[in-house]
């Protein structure tokens, strides 16, 4: 059976690449994607949240922030804005954001970008999640 | 005759010069190796971007639908504007004298009517925006040696939003292209308008597309905009301290070729004057004993 070949791209660098790829379940703009190897021709944009990945039985988790994703020829292409494998969320910093960005909502200082702390917040919720969802799973 | 001693003075500061352009080398020699690595990762996105826009390319586009997409629409070139991006800091060997010719060069012969709206990026050209009394409308500088993305974007809503008012009618950017560590070479792009790359024919027309083809073409138009800027940015910063590290190379050599002349000269100077005390001495000798 046909197979997937997957690559996450940031600005600054390829975050990953793999061959071989059974499912990819991606946060699309319009609900979550899930796309099996010979998926209809795409392109949609990304919302910030979880994706999975599935090949040769093992699952990975990443937090992925906005961006594209494009299918074609089982080819995955995610364009992400920013990106980051679940094991690579540090636990602590990013419940230090979540307090900080929660002050900052709490207190509505005036000097505070309330938009740009909603978004940090956000952020934080899902990098927490994704990062715990791998603990759970043992991996 | 010169002074052995005035000699040994010059063979010691040139020495120290030897010593800071050496440093000065290794520093630049570092920081290259990490810029060269950022533009090179940065590559694919921009490639992978260019691609995916270029499926889309083959997009039946007719004309009331390219008016939703401004951002692809050609008109008549009256007036540009010209990103310029220059290291801030010299000591660069000839990078930042080529990269001012070649804006002269745009100014003159590209520019339409010789006066280009100016985006300074980096203080060498800010500086020389300033100096020939251009038309400045915006400066960036001290980006750093390692800008996100998110330093560069206010830069593209600016030159954006000149070319949405119909200021401006076509947008380049200038900028040093690394090829390699010895090879830097000036060059003009075009930004705006979006010049759609070639595309394989006819795939795009069964894209699905979410949430839907505007609201795609919208967020992706920006974006590439924003990432072919980035990319200018990395390849200056890349061949910045890709020629600093040769000029600084070039230093170091010179000076210690000087300072083995110097030290040639000065001792010479030195056997001159032992050999004329002695002859001296002699002279005294001789006179006594007759």
């Amino acid at each position: 059976m046909a197979k997937l070949t997957v690559e996450i791209i940031t600005g600054e660098s390829i975050v990953y690449s793999k061959e071989n790829v059974d499912l990819v379940e991606a946060p699309g703009a319009d609900g979550s994607l899930g796309i099996l190897p010979g998926h209809a021709k795409l392109v949609s944009l990304l919302a910030s949240g979880e994706m999975k990945i599935r090949s040769e039985g093992n699952e990975e988790y990443f937090a992925v922030f906005g961006g594209f994703i494009e299918v074609m020829d089982n080819k995955v292409i995610i364009l992400a804005d920013s990106a980051e494998r679940a094991g690579e969320i540090d636990l602590e910093r990013v419940s230090q954001a979540r307090d900080s960005a929660e002050a900052a909502l709490r207190d509505r200082d005036e000097v505070v970008d309330i938009a740009e702390a909603e978004t940090a917040l956000r952020q934080a919720a899902i990098r927490e999640r994704i990062g715990q969802r791998r603990r759970g799973s043992g991996s | 005759m010169p002074n052995p001693r005035e000699i040994r003075r010059r063979v010691r500061s040139v020495k120290n010069m030897a010593q800071i352009t050496r440093a000065m080398e290794m520093v630049a020699a570092s920081k290259m190796r990490r810029a060269q690595d950022r533009v090179t990762s940065g590559r694919p996105y921009s490639e992978r971007l260019r691609e995916v826009l270029g499926d889309l390319a083959s997009l039946q586009l007719d004309s009331e639908q390219l008016q939703e997409f401004p951002l692809l629409a050609q008109r008549e070139v009256k007036k540009t504007a010209l990103i310029l991006i220059t290291p801030d800091r010299g000591l660069a060997g000839a990078l930042n004298s080529n990269i001012l010719r070649r804006t002269v060069q745009y100014i003159r012969n590209e520019s339409v009517d010789g006066r280009p709206q100016v985006i300074a990026v980096g203080k060498k050209g800010r500086d020389f925006a300033a100096r020939t009394n251009q038309d400045l409308v915006a400066e960036f500088i001290r980006l750093g040696d390692r800008p996100g993305l998110n330093d560069i974007r206010p830069i593209a809503q600016i030159a954006i939003q000149e070319f949405l008012d119909g200021n401006v009618d076509a947008v380049h950017i200038l900028y040093t292209q690394f090829v390699s560590t010895l090879s830097q070479t000036p060059v003009v792009l075009q930004l705006l308008p979006i010049e759609r790359p070639e595309g394989s024919s006819d795939k795009a027309q069964d894209y699905i597309f979410e949430p839907n083809e505007k609201e795609v073409l919208n967020q992706l138009l920006p974006r590439y905009v924003e990432i072919n800027l980035y990319q200018a940015v990395l390849e200056n910063i890349a061949s910045f301290y890709s020629a600093q590290m040769v000029a600084m190379r070039n230093a170091t050599d010179n000076a210690k070729e000087l300072s083995d002349d110097l030290s040639l000269a000065m001792n010479k100077a030195r056997q001159a004057q032992i050999t004329n005390e002695v002859a001296e001495i002699a002279a005294g000798a001789n006179a006594f004993r007759t």
